[in-house]
C-alpha cells in the first residue's frame, strides 16, 4: 500500500504541474493585447507599461511560467488587479462558503442517490424500479440554471418556506444545495442501482438471508458495502462537475464562494485572479481524484498490486 | 437481432419536435424574436403569445425557437468536430502504441484533470462571447474523451485475428483502420456522440446563461434564463419554457443514447 501511494503521488505530479500551467497559459488566448482589455484602450501608457511589467508581459514565456511557479511555491498568485490584494488572500477568503456548498450537494446526493438505487436494485421490476430510472433519467437531464430559478420560485417565493439567496443559518444552505446535487444524486441512483444488481446474485446475500438477517440489514449492510466501488468512482469523477457547478449555482443564489469570485473576475476581466479561481478547482479536483484512487486501493488489494 | 426498446423511440420524438421547431422557427413562431414592445413587458402567457414576454416586451416563444437552431447548431458543430478529431488522435495512439501512444496519453491526462466545463468557461472568458470561439472553446474540451475512448478500442480490436489476417493479406494501416477497425467501434462512437450532444447543449446554455455563450444579440435558451431569473417574481414564464426546452432536448438524447447502449450491449438482455 505505502509504494502504491508513493507511486500515485509521483504519477499525480506532472499532471498538476501541467493543469497548473494551463492555467497560466489561458492569458495566452486573450485575443490582442491581454493589458488593452484589462486596463481599457484609453488608459494611460505608464499604468499599461506597470502592470505589463507586474504580469511579467515584457519577458519571454518560458521565463513567465518558472516565474509562475516559483510564485505558486511561495502561493503568491500576484495581485488582484481591482482591488490590489494579494489573489491568495482574496480567494482563500472566499473557500469556506463553497466547501459548505458542494458539502451540503454531496450530503443531499448521497442521501437520496444510494437508497434510491438500493430500492430499486431490490425491488426490481416494480414501480420502484421505474421510478428510480425515470429519476435517473430527468436528474440528468434537468440543467441547475433552470432548477435554481424554479426553487426559488416555489420555495422561496411561492411558499415562502425559504430565504431566497445568499449564505446564512442552515435554511439558506437547502435550495443551492439542493440545486447542485441534482445531477449526482440522479448518476449515483443509477450506478448503485447496476452495481446492486451485480452483487444482489451473489451467494453471501443467499447466506445472510438464510441466518434469517432482517433484508434491510441485509441490502444496507452486507450487500452495498460489496457495491460500492463503482459508487466511490463515480463520486470521484463526477466531483469536477460538482466544483464547477458551483460557478452556476452561486451565481443563481448570491452565494459569497469561489464560484462567484471567478465569475466577477471574468467580468471584471480580472486574470490573474481568474487564474488563481481556476487552478484552484482544477488542482482540488485532481487532489480528490488521488483521494479517490488511494481509497479505491485501500479498500480493494487487486487494484495496487495491478 | 434485440429489438430497440420504446425509450429510444421516445427520445427521437423529443429531438425531432424540437427540430422540427428549429427548422420552421419563423413559420411556427409568427413574431420577430428581437422585436421589442416595452408597453407589454412582462405579459403572461396567453393566445397571442404562447409563452409570454419579457422584460423587453419580446416574445418569449420565439425566442425559445429561434433558441432551438443556436443550440441544436452548436452542438452538432462540437459533436461532429470533436468526435472526429478524437478519432484520429485516438486511433494513432491506438494503433501505434509505443511512445508515440504515451505521449499522446500523458498529453491527455493533462486534458483529463481539468473539469471540462471549467476549462470551456475560462477559454470563452478570455477569448471574448462569440459563436466561433464558444464552439471551439467546447472542441479544446471535447476531443478527449473521444480520443480515449477510441484509443481504447483500437487497442482491442487490432488484436483480432481478422485484422491479423488483413495485415498479413498485404493491406497497409490506413486500410486497416477505414476498413476493419473502424466499422467495429461505430457503434459505441455513435453512443458517445449522443450523449455529448447532451452534455453540449447543457454547457452551451451554462456559458449562455452566464453571458459567456453567444454574443447578447442572438436569442439563446441560457440567456433567456438569465434574464428571467432577474423577473421571477413579475414574469415566472421567462425561466420557465427555455428551460422545458431544454430538458426536453436533453432528455431525447439521453434516451436514445441508453436506448442504443442497450442495444449494442449483449450483456443487458432485460
Amino acid at each position: 500500500m505505502i509504494i502504491y501511494t508513493l507511486r500515485r503521488l509521483l504519477s499525480a505530479l506532472p499532471v498538476l504541474l501541467g493543469v497548473s500551467a494551463l492555467s497560466f497559459s489561458l492569458l495566452a488566448f486573450v485575443p490582442g493585447d491581454p493589458v488593452d482589455i484589462m486596463l481599457g484602450d484609453q488608459a494611460a501608457t505608464a499604468d499599461k507599461d506597470a502592470l505589463r511589467r507586474e504580469l511579467g508581459l515584457d519577458r519571454p514565456f518560458t521565463e513567465r511560467l518558472a516565474g509562475f511557479y516559483s510564485g505558486l511555491a511561495r502561493l503568491d498568485l500576484g495581485r488582484s488587479l481591482q482591488s490590489r490584494r494579494p489573489v491568495s488572500e482574496e480567494i482563500l477568503e472566499r473557500v469556506p462558503a463553497t466547501i459548505e456548498l458542494t458539502m451540503g450537494a454531496m450530503f443531499l446526493a448521497l442521501s437520496i442517490g444510494i437508497p434510491f438505487g438500493v430500492l430499486a436494485a431490490v425491488r426490481r421490476n416494480t414501480w420502484v424500479e421505474k421510478l428510480a430510472l425515470g429519476y435517473g433519467l430527468v436528474g440528468m437531464s434537468t440543467p441547475g440554471f433552470w432548477l435554481g430559478p424554479m426553487l426559488i420560485l416555489g420555495f422561496a417565493i411561492q411558499l415562502d418556506w425559504l430565504p431566497v439567496s445568499e449564505r446564512g443559518g442552515l435554511e439558506h444552505l437547502v435550495l443551492p444545495s439542493l440545486t447542485l446535487a441534482l445531477g449526482l444524486s440522479a448518476i449515483l441512483t443509477q450506478v448503485t442501482r447496476a452495481s446492486m444488481i451485480e452483487v444482489v446474485r451473489e451467494d453471501y446475500v443467499n447466506v445472510a438471508r438464510a441466518k434469517g438477517l432482517r433484508p434491510f440489514k441485509i441490502w444496507f449492510k452486507h450487500a452495498l458495502a460489496n457495491a460500492m466501488m463503482p459508487i466511490i468512482t463515480i463520486i470521484g469523477l463526477q466531483f469536477g462537475a460538482l466544483l464547477t457547478g458551483t460557478v452556476i449555482v452561486e451565481t443563481i443564489f448570491d452565494w459569497p464562494g469561489v464560484g462567484t469570485l471567478l465569475f466577477q473576475a471574468i467580468q471584471q476581466r480580472n486574470y490573474p485572479l481568474v487564474q488563481g479561481c481556476v487552478l484552484l478547482i482544477a488542482t482540488t479536483y485532481v487532489v480528490v481524484n488521488l483521494i479517490t484512487d488511494l481509497a479505491y486501493a485501500a479498500a480493494n488489494p487487486k487494484v495496487r498490486l495491478g | 437481432m434485440k429489438k430497440l426498446k420504446p425509450k429510444f423511440y421516445l427520445g427521437c420524438l423529443l429531438i425531432a419536435l424540437t427540430t422540427f421547431l428549429a427548422v420552421f422557427a419563423p413559420q411556427i413562431a409568427q413574431q420577430d424574436p428581437t422585436a421589442m414592445d416595452l408597453s407589454k413587458r412582462h405579459e403572461a402567457p396567453s393566445s397571442e403569445n404562447w409563452m409570454g414576454r419579457d422584460q423587453n416586451g419580446a416574445d418569449v416563444f420565439a425566442q425559445v425557437a429561434h433558441g432551438a437552431r443556436v443550440s441544436l447548431r452548436v452542438a452538432f458543430t462540437v459533436v461532429l468536430l470533436s468526435a472526429a478529431i478524437g478519432l484520429l488522435i485516438g486511433s494513432v495512439a491506438g494503433y501505434m502504441g509505443g511512445w508515440t501512444d504515451n505521449l499522446i496519453m500523458r498529453f491527455l491526462d493533462m486534458f483529463y484533470a481539468f473539469p471540462g466545463f471549467l476549462l470551456a468557461l475560462s477559454l470563452v472568458a478570455v477569448l471574448g462571447p462569440s459563436i466561433g470561439n464558444l464552439i471551439f472553446a467546447m472542441c479544446i474540451t471535447g476531443w478527449t474523451g473521444y480520443a480515449r475512448l477510441v484509443r481504447g478500442e483500437v487497442l482491442h480490436l487490432k488484436n483480432r485475428e481478422y485484422v491479423t489476417g488483413a495485415f498479413a493479406a498485404g493491406a497497409g494501416p490506413l486500410r486497416i483502420l477505414t476498413r476493419h477497425i473502424w466499422p467495429n467501434l461505430l457503434g459505441i462512437l455513435v453512443v458517445q456522440m449522443t450523449f455529448g450532444m447532451s452534455g453540449t447543449i447543457i454547457t452551451e446554455s451554462g456559458l449562455s446563461f452566464l453571458g459567456l455563450g453567444a454574443p447578447p444579440t442572438v436569442p439563446t435558451w441560457g440567456q433567456l434564463l438569465n434574464s428571467g431569473r432577474r423577473i421571477l417574481v413579475e414574469a415566472p414564464h421567462v425561466s420557465l419554457f427555455p428551460g422545458l426546452a431544454i430538458l426536453v432536448l436533453v432528455l431525447g438524447f439521453n434516451l436514445v443514447g441508453d436506448g442504443l447502449r442497450d442495444w449494442l450491449n449483449p450483456r443487458s438482455a432485460n
